[in-house]
């Protein structure tokens, strides 16, 4: 069975829903935690094209690149995980619409 | 000339980057080593120092030929090294503003000071990065360290909710910007910005490369905070603490337009059909609606937050300006904008402390009869924000204006002046409430303390902006110069 019949093309569309699914998640979803992770739905999406893309050129570039995304996902997850425990610890909630001291 | 060329060993090119990450890491050891009773004043000195060496460093790389280094991922030249002192020049007001602001008793003040330093090493990195790796790097080095800084009040209900808007919505923005990145790689099969121009016209596919450039605009535009992306300005400026909103109102911002003019102009230029009037849109966008919002404000530091994304529009009007005069006046402008900006932001955190007791537009009143150098700075930086002439603020909007009626955009100039008018307004209502004199039932605000380091960061960010108020010839030859160095990608635009 030949695994190369599935089209480039298939992996993007796939990844443009997936950054489209992180992207509304993230407009929709009313829990920090969620919101987080919609975020980084959206990162894995990247991740997803920067490997078809790699395949495509035949270039190893676009592979070293996700890399380093996931990399920098980590760190960021790190810090975003802490800030969301001390808004935790100073509010009591993960509500977005809660967190609502300074409004226009 | 070319073995000059080669001369240059990489690391040289990279030198005020690895300065300031030594910095950075020295600070954070020093603070575990040392007992946690202890003042931790020592550490911000040693960060002002590192930021002063890495300013001196960047200084010394105009003396080498421009060019790029490490496989062509970064490139110093004269608009990197441009950057970089600007850069650097805010970081050092910024570390000296909290040496003397920041609660003496606070823990974790070294990492505040080792935060400071990462971030300028990430905002450093950004303006002389040409790869889009290095840039999506260097960008969340930046971001990473002030999501931290925004939030760094942790025991008031602000704090937290300021870093964690930043946090969300600035991660949201990155991801579309690296959607952009992997869209004109996919397009391209390149990502060094260099090589993107001459690859756009043999492109796989056109509209991916217009999909990619849009989303890589959405990315930068909400680091510099332009309208529409401009939502969490505000909200983060008045839960951050002052010294850091001197800080990121203004660093990351010059960061962000560095990488936004390499892009159009080095990347981009032959797409410049498509995104000049977008640009334009966004600068009378930016202005109209900054300038409205901040007219309703009674917070000092919510109306400055506005007033900022106000400003982000006059510097994107010099975008229209025809040839490199444009980019000249972008930079300008940068620099007139930080050095107000920072100025008024240190005389915030010497007026109302770190507590920030003074929230309001009414609490300043009579400041300048409380503490007569203070208010007297407060009305300087607030008529070089109006734009007064002799000013740093006045030569900003003048060439900004100017370049743009150059380039054809005969009534973006007139949209803008009518905003100053607008941003007069809201201007003098903090003018009046300073020099009025003093209500009896005025709140209760420490007496400004000016020490040594606060009253040398005061001292540079007045200095600073008188210097490009009377004589802006050198800062103006200077970003000239940096402008050069896209002279030969926008000749190849017509």
């Amino acid at each position: 069975m030949n695994f190369d019949v599935v089209p480039s093309s298939w992996y993007l569309i796939l990844s443009a829903l997936l950054f489209s699914l992180g992207v509304i998640g993230f407009l929709i979803k009313r829990s920090l935690i969620t919101v987080f992770m919609s975020i980084e739905l959206m990162l894995n999406a990247v991740n997803l094209s920067f490997v078809t893309f790699a395949h495509e050129w035949h270039a190893v570039k676009g592979q070293i690149f996700v890399f380093f995304v996931m990399m920098v996902a980590a760190a960021e997850a790190a810090v975003g995980l802490a800030i969301i425990i001390s808004i935790f610890r100073a509010r009591a909630t993960l509500n977005v619409d809660q967190i609502d001291l300074m409004k226009l | 000339m070319n073995t000059a060329l080669q001369s240059v060993p990489d690391i040289y090119r990279i030198l005020p980057e690895v300065i300031l990450t030594l910095t950075g890491v020295w600070i954070m050891l020093m603070d575990a080593a040392m007992k946690p009773s202890k003042s931790r004043r020592s550490l911000g000195w040693v960060g002002a120092f590192g930021v002063t060496a890495a300013l001196y460093a960047s200084l010394g790389q105009l003396s080498m030929p421009a060019g790029t280094a490490f496989f062509g991922t970064v490139q110093t030249d004269a608009f990197s090294v441009f950057f970089h002192v600007l850069i650097c020049g805010i970081v050092l007001v910024a570390l000296l503003l909290s040496l003397d602001t920041l609660p003496a008793n606070q823990h974790h003040r070294g990492e505040y000071f080792a935060l400071m330093v990462f971030g300028a090493v990430g905002m450093c990195l950004l303006t002389s990065a040409v790869e889009l790796l290095v840039v999506f790097i260097a960008l969340e080095i930046s971001s990473i360290s002030t999501y931290v800084l925004a939030g760094y009040r942790k025991n008031t209900g602000k704090g937290p909710e300021a870093a964690i808007k930043y946090f969300l919505l600035g991660s949201f923005a990155t991801g579309f910007l690296l959607y952009g990145v992997a869209m004109i790689f996919g397009a391209t099969g390149t990502t060094q910005i260099n090589d993107i121009a001459a690859l756009i016209p043999v492109a796989k596919s056109p509209s991916l490369v217009l999909i990619a450039f849009a989303l890589l605009m959405v990315g930068i535009l909400f680091k510099v905070s332009a309208a529409p992306f401009h939502v969490w300005t505000p909200d983060v400026y008045e839960g951050a603490p002052s010294p850091v909103v001197a800080l990121m109102s203004t660093a990351p911002k010059a960061a962000a337009f560095a990488l936004l003019i390499r892009l159009v102009y080095g990347g981009f230029p032959t797409l410049k059909p498509m995104w000049l009037p977008l640009l334009w849109a966004v600068a009378v966008l930016s202005m109209t609606v900054g300038n409205l919002a901040a007219l309703r404000q009674e917070n000092v530091k919510r109306m400055l937050a506005y007033s900022s994304i106000a400003h982000a529009g006059y510097l994107l009007a010099a975008f229209a300006g025809a040839g490199t005069s444009g980019i000249a006046a972008a930079a300008f402008y940068t620099a007139a904008y930080s050095a107000m900006n920072v100025g008024i932001f240190a005389v915030i955190t010497v007026a109302s402390g770190y507590d920030e007791k003074l929230p309001l537009i009414g609490d300043f009143r009579g400041l300048i009869h409380r503490a007569p150098l203070l208010g007297g700075l407060m009305l300087f930086f607030l008529i070089s924000l109006i734009g007064i002439p002799f000013t740093g603020g006045f030569f900003g909007k003048f060439f900004s204006f100017t370049t743009a009626s150059q380039g054809g955009a005969i009534w973006l100039p007139l949209i803008g002046l009518l905003n100053s008018g607008l941003a007069a307004a809201y201007y003098l209502k903090l003018v009046v409430s300073v020099a009025q004199a003093p209500s009896s039932n005025a709140p209760v605000a420490p007496k400004p303390q000016i020490g040594v380091a606060v009253g040398t960061a005061l001292a540079f960010a007045t200095i600073a902006t008188l210097v490009l108020g009377i004589a802006p010839g050198q800062v103006l030859g200077a970003a000239k110069a940096s402008a050069q160095t896209f002279a030969t990608t926008i000749s190849s635009i017509k």
